[in-house]
């Protein structure tokens, strides 16, 4: 094949532009907003997300019943008009009682997150840090622990603690901050070594410093995640003991025992398991799908 | 290897260990003693069942004690139902969680695998993009839920399989499925994720330029190597399939060892719990030692002597 000259032009190469700035300049933030903005599922799961919390404040506002108000003239009715959701055994709004659960289960996804998020922090950043002997040691125990089965454990810890908020959040966190601490760990020994903390450390920075300013900084993305994405495994622990038995006590409401209240029911009020059930799976979903989205848009491998 | 295989036994050991030491503490803590919840009894006969089961002795003999039956095997009596031991509800329930287990990882794997293939050859098709959806939402529904509308749709309303019992494999085919549904779409995501990256390798490039069609380039090379993570997977697998057990054996009304662990759980029968406990520990670490190992021969990249534990 015959290619003549003519179909080619020179353009010349031109160093300015060689040298120029497409892009304009992102903060590490503000990129991961760009692409986490770019990410449709993740997106609607931050609006579902948003949705969620704002009824798990006005929610219960909205009726004119209370959670824990028996009225047994009007109970196991079906969705109406009048009780949105329907009512339960005791004739307690299941929409009232929906949102008040939202309330404890949220609270309990994110107080275990923050728990697991400040034990972690502290373990795996004073190990992967000082390194040697004590993160030998450190990360040995948190092996050794993390080789308990996590459910058999909170079971356990349940039926010995007795049922209730507190001791259900404790028993999560007892060893769920387990992963956090790996994940910690990881970060601070890959960002050790680097050229800042060194200078940092000429300056005369004690390790206080270093930590807080430096390194937990820069791995906040990594932890983040981690803790997107341990708030859903939380609540469903939370509903999976419920659904056990071993949740809050009555007339508290959560998802789980609501839901572990509706099962006997199931046959002829469907609606007194479905509604929690819908809920703690929306939940779960958009926090799942907001992690991830976080997870793919702090991922420099992905940037295009 | 072998060295590998003793460091990993040893830490199995200790964690076996803890378990033990802190079910025996905690029952011991557990509000109320084993027959409080019956009628008053006269002093003398609490004395009586105290000596029976050796509770008057001081708690290092009932530990060590303890200790020595659960190395025989023997994971005591339960105090709620005198004729019966731990070791009789594990040998009558075991069989029929076992069989359950094995068909859910069955599914989860072989639905799990599939659906990750696909959305990996499909790369940002609508194949791939459903596949991942039904994957998010396996992940966002806990296995009581997926239960629980399992049965309401496909037995109580339609009437396609039978509500609950342990009657025959028709019996089986939705317990196993709520059970398999969150494994399942772990497994489609992990799959699909490692045949992406096995896909881009050099060596599927040869392939492909050697003239394979791409049905024998899936199964001949990239397969075979996407699966690995999936192997790392079994570990977790089974923990989930366990747990889960509990409360899917409820639900359906089986008579498992799950639905008799939680029945132990609202009786309060500490040692029940504390067998079940044990035993359930045992089978999950040396399965998840079983996986690593199994892992380390599948795959001889990894060495194993230096390697730390999977993360």
């Amino acid at each position: 094949m015959e290619i003549s000259k003519d179909k080619f032009k020179v353009v010349g190469t031109q160093l300015e532009d060689a040298e120029k700035i497409s892009k304009p300049s992102l903060s590490f933030w503000k990129d991961v907003f760009v692409r986490f903005r770019k990410n449709k599922l993740a997106l609607f799961g931050l609006v579902l997300l948003a949705i969620l919390i704002f009824m798990a404040i006005f929610g219960p506002m909205m009726t004119e019943y209370d959670y824990k108000q028996n009225d047994l003239a009007n109970k196991n009715q079906a969705p109406s008009s009048e009780h949105w959701f329907g009512t339960d055994d005791l004739g307690r709004d299941v929409f009232t009682r929906t949102w008040e659960g939202a309330r404890i289960s949220i609270f309990i996804g994110v107080a275990a997150a923050l728990i697991d998020l400040c034990i972690g922090v502290i373990w795996g950043g004073i190990a992967g840090y000082k390194g040697g002997r004590t993160d030998e040691f450190m990360m040995r125990f948190a092996d050794i622990l993390y080789g308990i089965p996590y459910l058999l454990l909170v079971i356990l810890l349940m039926v010995v603690l007795g049922q209730g908020l507190g001791t259900m959040i404790l028993a999560m966190t007892i060893t769920g901050w387990i992963n956090m601490s790996r994940i910690v760990r990881g970060q601070v020994l890959s960002l050790k070594n680097q050229e800042y903390v060194l200078a940092a450390k000429t300056l005369g920075a004690n390790t206080t410093r270093i930590m807080g300013k430096h390194l937990i900084p820069n791995a906040m993305g990594p932890i983040l995640v981690t803790m997107t994405l341990t708030v859903p495994s939380a609540i469903f622990t939370e509903a999976f003991l419920s659904f056990l038995g071993l949740g809050l006590t009555p007339p508290l409401a959560s998802w789980g025992t609501m839901a572990n209240d509706g099962l006997p029911a199931l046959r002829y009020y469907p609606w007194r398991l479905f509604f929690p059930a819908i809920f703690i799976c929306l939940t779960i979903f958009a926090f799942n799908v907001v992690g991830d989205g976080l997870r793919d848009a702090l991922d420099p491998r992905l940037r295009k | 290897m072998a060295k590998y295989i003793g460091k990993r036994l040893l830490y199995m050991l200790i964690s076996l260990w803890l378990i033990v030491t802190a079910t025996f503490f905690f029952m011991r803590m557990a509000p109320g003693n084993p027959f409080t919840s019956e009628k008053q009894l006269p002093p003398e006969i609490e004395a009586n069942l105290n000596a029976h089961y050796g509770l008057d002795q001081p708690w290092y003999v009932q530990y060590g004690e303890y200790l020595l039956r659960i190395l025989k095997w023997d994971f005591g009596p339960s105090f709620k139902y005198k004729s019966q031991t731990v070791n009789d509800l594990i040998s009558e329930g075991f069989p029929v969680s076992f069989l359950l287990g094995l068909e859910a990882i069955f599914l989860a794997v072989a639905i799990g695998v599939l659906l990750g293939i696909i959305a990996a050859l499909k790369h940002n098709k609508w194949q791939d993009y459903t596949a991942m959806i039904v994957a998010v939402l396996g992940i966002s529904v806990p296995s009581f839920i997926m239960a629980s509308f399992l049965q309401y749709f496909l037995a109580i309303k339609w009437g396609i399989f039978p509500v609950a019992r342990w009657e025959g494999f028709m019996y089986t085919v939705l317990p196993a499925l709520a059970l398999a549904s969150t494994p399942m779409a772990f497994i489609a995501r992990l799959t699909r994720s490692s045949m992406l990256e096995v896909l881009a390798n050099d060596y599927i490039k040869t392939a492909k330029s050697k003239g394979l069609s791409s049905g024998a380039i899936t199964v001949k090379h990239a397969i075979r190597n996407a699966m690995l993570p999936v192997v790392t997977y079994m570990g977790p697998l089974t923990a989930s399939i366990l747990t889960g057990s509990f409360v899917i054996e409820r639900i359906f009304g089986l008579p498992g060892l799950g639905a008799h662990f939680v029945t132990s759980i609202s009786n309060r029968d500490y040692t029940v719990i504390m067998g079940v406990t044990v035993f359930y520990s045992i089978l999950l670490l040396v399965s998840i030692l079983l996986v690593d190992i199994a892992y380390g021969i599948i795959d001889p990249r990894i060495k194993l002597a230096g390697g730390k534990k999977g993360e």
